[in-house]
């Protein structure tokens, strides 16, 4: 096993084991109390944590910040970095940031367009895409260099994410797509949410088929529905998702009281089922505004307790 | 072509207020086509404005003059004898005529009377699309003749996103995604595999990040 970071993210998934990892959003106001909590429900069942970067377009503490708190507090984050917020000046100036907090890991994202969010009237900037962030974090790390050709005093040490929507369209591209990410230097990979497990399957056999597992860790990526009313919304209100009539039907079938018990027992189904999967290296858990539900998820899931590398 | 829309008649004519004597200056070319800021578009305003300055009790002077262009100087110049007649110019050309009215007449107020939009096409008569943003850098060889740059939303050069449904934009279901388009069409051309062509990353200094920019012909230059 060769790691090219100090990432413990990274370790796990180069030793063979399953990646277990969540994520936090950070508060809409600068009180890091709720943050800190959500952080400490999830620390020993999680390798590590994401902490999202102005997700859905709405106005957050930044993830940078965010993440420098988890890593005070002994957590090591997941540096989330959209590129629809800033520019390549800054982008760099935010890892450099990062690296001096020795920040270990980075998913770098395009992001939600400002439209969803509140800005919507706002600017976007995408002076790079997601793939064009991953080659420059790998420029920085590998080559010590900024993207103009300066050397790096103390290269960023990063292990380079990036997320894989296999259910957007068009899907005959979702595997050439994976390939780019990978050409671009990309090290591990969370998917959107998973619900439609064939597909996902499908997609990770056409992956394998090609090489792709053995070059990128994929990290299958789940999230508990609370309710029936939540699967609908999921499925008719967020772009790029797939959530099948059956999964609906399912929640939608056992009364209120009992769906979120549904909810989760559905995502530990998934869990167990794509852990068999041959490509799958670990598991994202977005359980969104749930954090209490991870330690049980992760337990019945089997994943628990975690590695010490 | 420069695509404009009509400005609301209120902001006109709160614009146009102040000024007694009043030029409205046409465009015969892109706000023409786009049935902005042409001839009859001219007629109408002027119309409009004598009709509600009418009712206001307020005497008013309003002409109209529709040039060939407002960006050149040659068709400008055909003003240059009855300007001083006016306190203010509204100008129905894009922005560039407004600008180059106003360089030209510097002592004389040109206002714009429509809002420019961008470099577009007639996709069918009173429907028109974007297709351009003038980056500077043209990449339509590589992307199937699809500009991601002007038609995503997010202009990105290595998408789709993962916000792509049903071959639309996360943004809307009634905008096409520029990625989708790019790849149905490399599929036709038998040219798939281009798709996987990583995008290095854009210099933007030929786009509006460079500042104002400018195209320097010597070889045709008198």
């Amino acid at each position: 096993m060769t790691t090219k970071t100090p990432s413990k993210l990274e370790k796990i998934l180069a030793s063979g084991q399953l990646a277990v990892t969540s994520e936090v959003g950070p508060p809409r106001g600068s009180n890091p109390k709720h943050l800190e909590e959500k952080a400490n429900i999830i620390r020993n069942h999680v390798d590590a944590v994401n902490i999202t970067d102005n997700q859905t377009s709405v106005t957050r503490l930044c993830s940078l910040a965010a993440c420098i708190r988890l890593k005070l507090m002994g957590l090591e984050p997941v540096l989330q970095m959209v590129t629809r917020d800033r520019n390549r000046i800054a982008l760099q100036s935010d890892i450099l940031g990062a690296a001096s907090f020795d920040i270990h890991n980075i998913l770098c994202l395009s992001g939600d367009h400002q439209s969803f969010g509140d800005c919507a009237t706002g600017q976007n900037v995408h002076d790079l895409d997601s793939m064009q962030l991953i080659q420059t974090v790998r420029r920085m790390r590998d080559e010590g260099k900024f993207l103009g050709g300066a050397d790096i005093d103390r290269p960023p040490r990063m292990f380079v994410g990036a997320a894989a929507n296999p259910f957007a369209d068009p899907f005959e591209i979702r595997v050439m797509r994976l390939a780019k990410k990978v050409a671009a230097g990309v090290e591990f990979i969370q998917t959107q949410c998973i619900y439609n497990l064939d597909k996902f399957e499908l997609w990770v056999k056409m992956a394998r088929d090609r090489g792709l597992t053995e070059q990128v860790h994929i990290m299958a990526g789940v999230t508990p529905l609370k309710s029936a009313g939540m699967a609908r919304y999921m499925k008719n209100r967020v772009p790029g998702m797939d959530v099948p009539d059956e999964v609906v039907k399912r929640i939608a079938g056992v009364p209120k009281e009992k769906q979120p018990e549904e909810g989760i027992a559905i995502c530990v189904e998934t869990i167990e089922r794509l852990k068999t999967v041959p490509g799958v290296h670990g598991f994202h858990i977005m359980a969104i505004e749930w954090e209490e539900k991870v330690p049980e998820i992760v337990e019945r899931a089997g994943l628990y307790p975690r590695p010490q590398v | 072509m420069i695509v404009a829309d009509k400005k609301p008649i209120e902001e006109i004519i709160e614009a146009v207020r102040p000024y007694g004597r009043l030029l409205i200056l046409g465009c015969n070319e892109c706000v023409t086509v786009c049935e902005a800021g042409g001839k009859k578009e001219v007629g109408v305003l002027a119309s409009a404005l004598r009709m509600y300055f009418l009712n206001q009790g307020q005497e008013k002077r309003i002409d109209e003059v529709t040039l060939e262009r407002q960006c050149d100087h040659e068709y400008l110049e055909e003003i240059r004898d009855r300007i001083d007649n006016y306190d203010a110019v509204l100008s129905l050309a894009c922005g560039v005529g407004v600008q180059f009215t106003a360089e030209k007449y510097l002592s004389k107020p040109v206002l714009p009377g429509v809002n420019t939009c961008f470099l577009g096409v007639t996709e069918k008569r009173g429907l028109w699309t974007e297709r351009c943003q003038a980056c500077g850098q043209c990449i339509l060889a590589y992307t199937a003749g699809i500009c991601p740059v002007s038609r995503c939303a997010k202009r990105l050069l290595n998408g789709p996103c993962g916000g792509s449904t049903k071959g639309k934009c996360e943004i809307s279901k009634d905008v096409d995604c520029a990625w989708q388009l790019i790849v149905d069409r490399l599929k036709a051309l038998g040219r798939l595999e281009d798709y996987e062509k990583l995008f290095s990353i854009k210099d933007w200094s030929t786009d509006r990040a460079g500042g104002p920019r400018k195209v320097v012909r010597e070889d045709v230059q008198i």
